[in-house]
């Protein structure tokens, strides 16, 4: 990047043996590579006229069994297509395969969330002309994958009914960023000690215009207000 | 775990700027962390010490500076910190507000010689 400066750097250093130790300023956001990515994602998928949707909660709050309740819900319309992101196997994607639905399994091989460039992998393994929604499933983890840009047009949280109100005291990161948030598993309310008044309250402490939808992916109960949601949001 | 991956995109930030400024060495880095980055600071280093070696950064002290979580009530635009389950604005008592410090994560200066 900096072959061909040489001139330039010439003149630089002749300051520099004067005053020896010298502070640069740099000032620049150290996940600038993967914000590059991101973008182009992005770009790839506005071509193709796709509304990319990135999903993120804890591991087993239900983020795949709410993609299969969707893909049943939405059926043929939906032109659904499905990025599932783990820390390794297949699991999820041969669930998703059943359903007929295009779906490509990016295994992190430990790292702990999804990045852009595994997504712009992912994309030139999906069939883009069919799919006008995709959903890209995050590793299960509440921090990390916050910070990754993927490219997508917008950015979901789920949690579920058992994981307790109490979870934007301690991840506000996640809570902060997302366009809408998912209760799911709302079956489970009889047995838990789940506050819904209160989680609302702390999610638009943090961030007031993200809508929090209430569903059970297991009855089926509430999910006319996310697809609802889905159908106001795509292009 | 993804330290290393942002290891490397620090090392490579700091060689870049060090090369652009005519730098023979640099000394230390000063990388800016909010409370809601994820990155652990320890790790950073131990991954630097590993990859830097063979470059204008072999060496560098990696100073982490902490920025805490900041909330701008709503309400009446009150600053403040957030504390564990207190998120009530001290003025207003409104509850939580725009987060406008704790996203940081950035590489804001090198030291070069
Ligand atoms: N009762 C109930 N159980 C659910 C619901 N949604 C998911 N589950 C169960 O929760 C468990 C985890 O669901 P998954 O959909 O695999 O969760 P996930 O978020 O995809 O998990 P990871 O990909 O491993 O992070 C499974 O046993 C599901 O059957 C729901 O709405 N109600
Ligand atoms: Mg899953
Ligand atoms: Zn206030």
């Amino acid at each position: 990047m900096c072959e061909g400066h040489d001139h330039t750097h010439a003149t630089v250093q002749n300051p520099l043996s004067e005053n020896k130790d010298r502070r640069v300023p740099v000032v620049q956001n150290i996940l600038n590579a993967n914000d590059r990515a991101a973008a182009e994602n992005r770009q790839h998928l506005e071509e193709h006229n796709i509304t990319a949707i990135n999903i993120m909660s804890s591991p087993g709050s239900g983020k795949t069994t709410l993609l299969m309740a969707t893909i049943k819900a939405m059926g043929e319309n939906g032109s659904i297509g499905v990025i599932e992101g783990d820390v390794a196997s297949q699991v999820d994607a041969d669930k998703i395969a059943e359903t007929q639905t295009p779906v490509v399994q990016i295994n992190t091989g430990g790292g702990c969330h999804l990045d852009a460039p595994m997504v712009h992998s992912a994309l030139h393994a999906l069939p883009l002309d069919e799919i006008k929604l995709l959903f890209i499933e995050n590793v299960g983890n509440l921090i990390c994958p916050v910070s990754f840009d993927l490219g997508q047009s917008w950015k979901v949280a789920l949690i579920s009914v058992p994981e307790g109100h109490d979870k934007p005291y301690k991840y506000p990161g996640i809570f902060e960023a997302v366009d809408v948030v998912v209760v799911t598993k709302a079956d489970l309310m009889p047995y838990m000690d789940f506050e819904l008044d209160t989680f609302k309250e702390l999610v638009h402490g943090l961030n007031p215009n993200a809508p929090v939808l209430v569903l059970s992916a297991k009855t089926g109960e509430g999910m006319d207000s996310w697809v609802k949601w889905l159908e106001e949001h795509r292009v | 775990m993804h330290e290393l991956p942002v290891t490397e995109s620090i090392l490579k930030i700091v060689t870049e700027h060090a090369a652009e400024a005519g730098a023979k060495k640099v000394m230390s880095i000063d990388v800016v962390i909010g409370e809601l980055s994820s990155f652990i600071d320890d790790t950073i280093q131990f991954y630097f010490d590993i990859l830097s070696p063979g470059t204008l950064a072999e060496g560098a002290k990696l100073n982490f500076k902490r920025i805490n979580t900041r909330f701008r009530c709503r309400k009446c635009g009150q600053e403040f910190e957030p504390e564990g389950q207190n998120w009530l604005c001290p003025n207003c008592g409104a509850l939580g507000g725009d987060v406008i410090a704790g996203k940081e994560f950035y590489v804001d200066s090198i030291e070069v010689e």
